[in-house]
């Protein structure tokens, strides 16, 4: 296969995953590590490199429309950002000292945790929050549009949710990949957040947390140019076109595609890593 | 000036910001994958085994230099650049958007990101 033949694949593989990740919310990085590993193998390195900037890119393109519809809760966002970039950064360290079958079972586990996710159904408003008095010092509370006007909801558990969030910025540092499942978990398990202020805000927080990383993985040579090239561009167009189809396009079935989806290659890295063939 | 004014007026700056970042970074990606394709599309590429990068492609300096010089290795590089600063160029934006709004707590919490993001891109 020569280069051309090689980023064409690659293009079409990611504008897939790109297409998936937009229309399921799942992002398509999780998924295209493994893609690039075990399809088309590539060492896990450069794949986390290349998938660690077409998050940037999906995050930014996303959050452009969600922030001008003000669902995002753009302090939330801010304050935890302090910890999963601070976390990114230690996790990007970590992906240079871990070996790589560490990395290929941690990302399994990152995997089986977002099909599992993705599998649940998620009320839109919680009920009966305890509000944090921290929340209130730091103007969290906040208000989203609905079909029927602003509706305003309270945040809990402020310090609970900004370790969780550590701990997604060390994921997505070590792995090359948004962890929006784990964002997810702190904004709405933890915080208590309304389901559609929560995904945005995480994907909010997505690409200035990849950012924290990139610098590092641009440092130690994971960001190999020609590989990174077809990856971004091939999100970057799928994200958009899924975006696009949105509105007409039947999730819920789609979500549970990518939840198998998700599961196998799971399963198929964690074999590739404790048989040796990585 | 009201403080809602203020909110949504970030919100469409931040919007647009973001919009353009990625725009114009995927514009250079694609002219610089363009011109690695006709340098070397033909020829084969492994990446299974890891060497990481030469030691040009892996600093900001050394990105603009080779750019500079036509590689295509390194146009493409700066296009990935681009990206990685428009998360940046927006916790920036959201500082001066807070210092405008008095709001000195979330101008202190935006720097501090700020800061950390400056670290992992020039290190130590």
């Amino acid at each position: 296969m020569n280069a051309i033949e090689f980023t064409l694949l690659v293009w079409v593989a990611s504008f897939l995953a790109g297409l998936l990740g937009a229309l399921t919310g799942l992002g398509g990085a999780a998924i295209l590590v493994p893609v690039l590993t075990l399809w088309f193998h590539v060492h896990i390195h450069y794949a986390a490199g290349a998938a660690l900037v077409s998050v940037i890119a999906t995050s930014s393109g996303a959050a452009a429309a969600y922030v001008k519809e003000g669902y995002t809760n753009i302090r939330i966002g801010m304050f935890l950002e302090i910890a999963t970039t601070i976390g990114a950064v230690i996790g990007a360290y970590l992906a240079t000292k871990t070996p790589v079958e560490g990395i290929a079972i941690i990302l399994a586990v990152v995997l089986l945790y977002s099909g599992y996710v993705s599998g649940r159904s998620q009320p839109e408003h919680p009920v009966g929050v305890r509000p944090d008095p921290l929340a209130g010092v730091l103007r969290m509370h906040g208000s989203y549009p609905t079909p029927e006007g602003p509706r305003s909801y309270l945040v809990s558990s402020v310090s609970k949710g900004f370790g969780l969030m550590f701990g997604a910025g060390t994921l997505s540092g070590l792995l090359g990949i948004g962890s929006g499942a784990v964002k997810v978990l702190a904004l709405d398990q933890a915080m208590k957040l309304p389901f559609k202020v929560s995904t945005t805000t995480s994907n909010f927080m997505i690409g200035v947390t990849a950012a924290a990383s990139a610098g590092v993985y641009l440092r130690r040579g994971y960001i190999d140019p020609s590989l990174a090239m077809p990856v971004m561009l091939g999100v970057v167009a799928g994200s958009f076109l899924g975006a696009k189809l949105l509105a007409r396009a039947k999730t819920q079935w789609l979500r549970r595609v990518f939840a198998v989806v998700i599961i196998t290659m799971a399963l198929e890295l964690i074999f590739n890593a404790l048989t040796g063939r990585l | 000036m009201s403080f809602n004014w203020t909110d949504e007026k970030t919100e469409h700056v931040i919007g647009n910001l973001l919009r353009a970042g990625v725009l114009i970074s995927a514009f250079v990606v694609l002219a610089g994958g363009i011109y690695y394709l006709a340098q070397h599309g033909t020829g084969h590429k492994d990446y299974h085994e890891f060497h990481g990068q030469p030691q040009y492609l892996c600093t900001v300096s050394g990105v603009v230099a080779s750019a500079l010089k036509h590689d295509s290795h390194g146009i493409i590089q700066v296009g990935l650049l681009l990206l990685v600063l428009t998360p940046i160029a927006r916790v920036f934006f959201s500082a001066i958007s807070f210092g405008l709004e008095k709001d000195f707590t979330y101008v202190a919490v935006s720097l501090i990101v700020l800061a950390v993001l400056i670290y992992g891109l020039l290190g130590s």
